[in-house]
């Protein structure tokens, strides 16, 4: 199998849709001449021409909203939104148009519509280019929520939500643009809502998404030298949500962790707490645990950068936290 | 529905009566509306949109069937004049599965996509973005379509206004901007919302043609919006056409309009009546307007008795088309 960056795996499912489908295009700040700010269509003008990689102007709400616009019409437009922080100026188009569309008309329109971004801290950069927004956009009925962590997976889901007839906010994580991984020769398409196992454990589940995924198994690496068997699972899309994988991997372990980078009150980790209490109570052996940002602006300096955000070994103490409790509590 | 001849040349008085019973259904439809709401049987919030008639019979006539429209809140005139029929209507006011949004909508989001309504946003400007994303699609496809966005003076403020006419120009494509200005954004007037009075320079400063109408002149809206949309559809760049009108009523169905001169409403309605000018026009005889008059009441009571027999929806199918499958 070759091996890819996770940027590479996302221009790969980008181009072959592009190929393979003449309503595909993409449109968004700086992706054309530039290739991106992330470097992530690079190379993509010169194959697709500047009508099918559109550069915009940095105007938020009427790229995404001329994106919705074109997916009711017919096309399946791509936009890349620069910043995840720069959704907060096309929410509107987000949550009350896109998302809404489809419901309010009876059925009558879909939206297939794909809107990238990416986001991540440990570079600092300050608060406005770094955060991580993804728990919002899963309050949104209508909006599909994909997160994934490497790059098979970011290759074969973003190339299954640019065919989705559903509107999906995709997001990638800065800081994992660089990594490398196997993929399949041809692509793969990946359904939303399926989880994948990492690591298989016996102990202690670890639900992790983005970032977090690579910190998790770092710390599962280390707590099986103290005999810890740690089950890492990443559900890659936040909505739909793989239930019942979660669950039941849970059931399986007894423990629970849940780690994201994003901050940790009213966090995608609240609701994974909420529903393994719903669903696996009586399974549970210890509270669930939430590891993710202090609840905090993202700091310049770096020390103060990395003290707000989680770490292998903040992931690594709520594995011994939890497995340090016994069945009575 | 017959067809107007698509002609900027000045209309046969048969087009025009058309115009003018079309017109009379939207203000007839919308009194009747008013009349079952006040008698509590429509739920939700309404808005009509009596004294503007015009607009929307004149820019809907210049329209090819496969052109789409972008509405408002105030949107019963536009998807009357889209072609969707009174009793489509009627149903999703009253919140049945044979509405035109099976219920899903309401006034403030009428849908009717086969006929090309894209939808009426209840977000002020919420619907312009995707208008030049549609006629992006129009343009990329090679297809001769244009896409059209109805909005009010006050939508000029938001900044989706801006940003989707910066857009549209910037990408020329087959797309108008219909302003009506009816002078209040809700009951602010324009004294207190704009620092301008002409609207056109707004559109004139992203390089856009621009077209000024009195919106209570139908055959000048019908003439001047065929211009508009051939200018787009030939691919010569987006237009922005502002339509002077006047709201008669209130902003919604039981509006007080404590902020409107009392004297201001009257006058209006002496002298901007849309249907009065145009009556006057055409000097219909008495006992055609009264043929006119009693065949619109019979569409009109035959759409509140459609509507009163429709199907209520299950209340679990609030749970369906959420996702597209």
């Amino acid at each position: 199998m070759p091996e890819i960056t996770y940027r590479e795996a996302v221009r790969d499912a980008m181009s072959e849709a592009m190929r393979r489908d003449g309503d595909v295009f993409i449109m968004g700040e700086d992706i054309a001449e530039m290739g991106g700010s992330m470097g992530v269509t690079q190379g993509m003008l010169q194959e697709f021409g500047p009508e099918r990689v559109r550069n915009t102007p940095i105007s938020e709400m009427a790229i995404v909203g001329a994106g919705v616009g074109a997916a009711m019409a017919g096309m399946r437009p791509i936009v890349e939104i620069m910043y995840q922080d720069f959704t907060t100026l096309a929410m509107e188009q987000l949550v009350n148009q896109a998302a809404k569309h489809r419901y309010m008309s009876g059925g009558q329109l879909k939206v297939p519509l794909t809107v990238r971004t990416q986001g991540g801290a440990g570079w600092s950069p300050g608060a406005q280019h770094a955060q991580q927004l993804e728990a919002w956009f899963v309050h949104v009925p209508g909006l599909k929520v994909v997160f994934p962590s490497t790059p098979e997976d970011v290759r074969g889901l973003l190339f299954r939500s640019i065919y989705d007839d559903n509107p999906v906010v995709f997001f990638e994580h800065r800081t994992l643009y660089g990594i490398k991984g196997e993929v399949p020769a041809e692509i793969e398409p990946i359904e939303l809502g399926q989880g994948r196992i990492h690591r298989e454990g016996e102990d202690v589940t670890v639900v992790a998404t983005g970032r977090l995924v690579h910190e998790a198994l770092a710390a599962a690496a280390d707590a099986e030298k103290d005999g810890i068997s740690v089950e890492v699972f990443d559900p890659r899309t936040l909505l739909p949500l793989d239930e019942e994988g979660l669950v039941s991997s849970v059931k399986k372990t007894n423990r629970c962790v849940v780690a994201h980078e994003a901050i940790v009150r009213m966090g995608f980790g609240a609701e994974v707490a909420a529903l393994v209490q719903e669903r696996a109570f009586d399974y549970l052996d210890a509270p669930v645990e939430r590891v993710g940002a202090r609840f905090s602006p993202l700091p310049f300096a770096p020390v103060m950068e990395a003290y707000v955000i989680p770490h292998e070994e903040d992931v690594l103490a709520a594995i011994k936290r939890t497995v340090g409790r016994n069945g009575n509590g | 529905m017959a067809t107007a001849e698509k002609t900027s040349k000045g209309l046969s008085p048969d087009t025009l009566k058309e115009f003018l019973r079309e017109m009379l259904l939207i203000r007839r439809f919308e009194e009747k509306v008013e009349e079952r709401f006040r008698a509590g049987e429509l739920p939700g919030f309404l808005h009509v949109a009596i004294g503007q008639e015009a607009v929307a019979v004149g820019v809907c006539r210049a329209l090819e069937d496969d052109d789409i429209i972008a509405s408002t809140h105030r949107a019963h005139g536009h998807t009357l004049a889209k072609g969707t029929h009174p009793n489509a209507l009627m149903a999703e006011l009253y919140g049945k599965v044979e509405g035109c949004s099976r219920g899903y909508g309401g006034s403030m989001h009428l849908y009717d996509v086969e006929n090309g309504n894209m939808g009426a946003n209840a977000v002020v400007g919420g619907g312009l973005p995707a208008i030049v994303g549609a006629a992006l699609a129009y343009k990329l496809r090679g297809e001769p379509r244009v896409a059209l966005a109805f909005f009010g003076d006050g939508a000029t403020n938001i900044g989706t206004f801006h940003e989707a006419l910066n857009l549209a120009q910037l990408w020329k494509v087959p797309a108008v901007f219909v302003c009506e200005n009816n002078h209040y954004a809700e009951s602010t007037p324009a004294h207190q919302q704009l620092p301008i009075e002409d609207l056109t320079k707004r559109a004139e400063a992203f390089g856009m043609t621009a077209m000024t109408v009195d919106g209570q002149d139908v055959e000048v809206v019908y003439r001047t919006a065929l211009e508009a949309t051939s200018h787009a559809r030939e691919g010569r760049g987006p237009v922005f056409l502002l339509a002077e009108t006047f709201r008669l009523t209130g902003h919604y169905i039981g509006d007080p309009q404590v902020y409107r001169p009392k004297e201001e409403i009257r006058e209006l309605r002496r002298t901007q009546d849309p249907l009065d000018r145009l009556r006057a026009t055409l000097d219909v005889p008495d006992d055609e307007w009264d043929a006119m008059e009693r065949e619109i009441a019979e569409l009109v009571d035959g759409s509140v008795e459609f509507a009163k027999n429709g199907t209520d929806p299950e209340p679990q199918d609030a749970l369906k088309n959420i996702y597209a499958e």
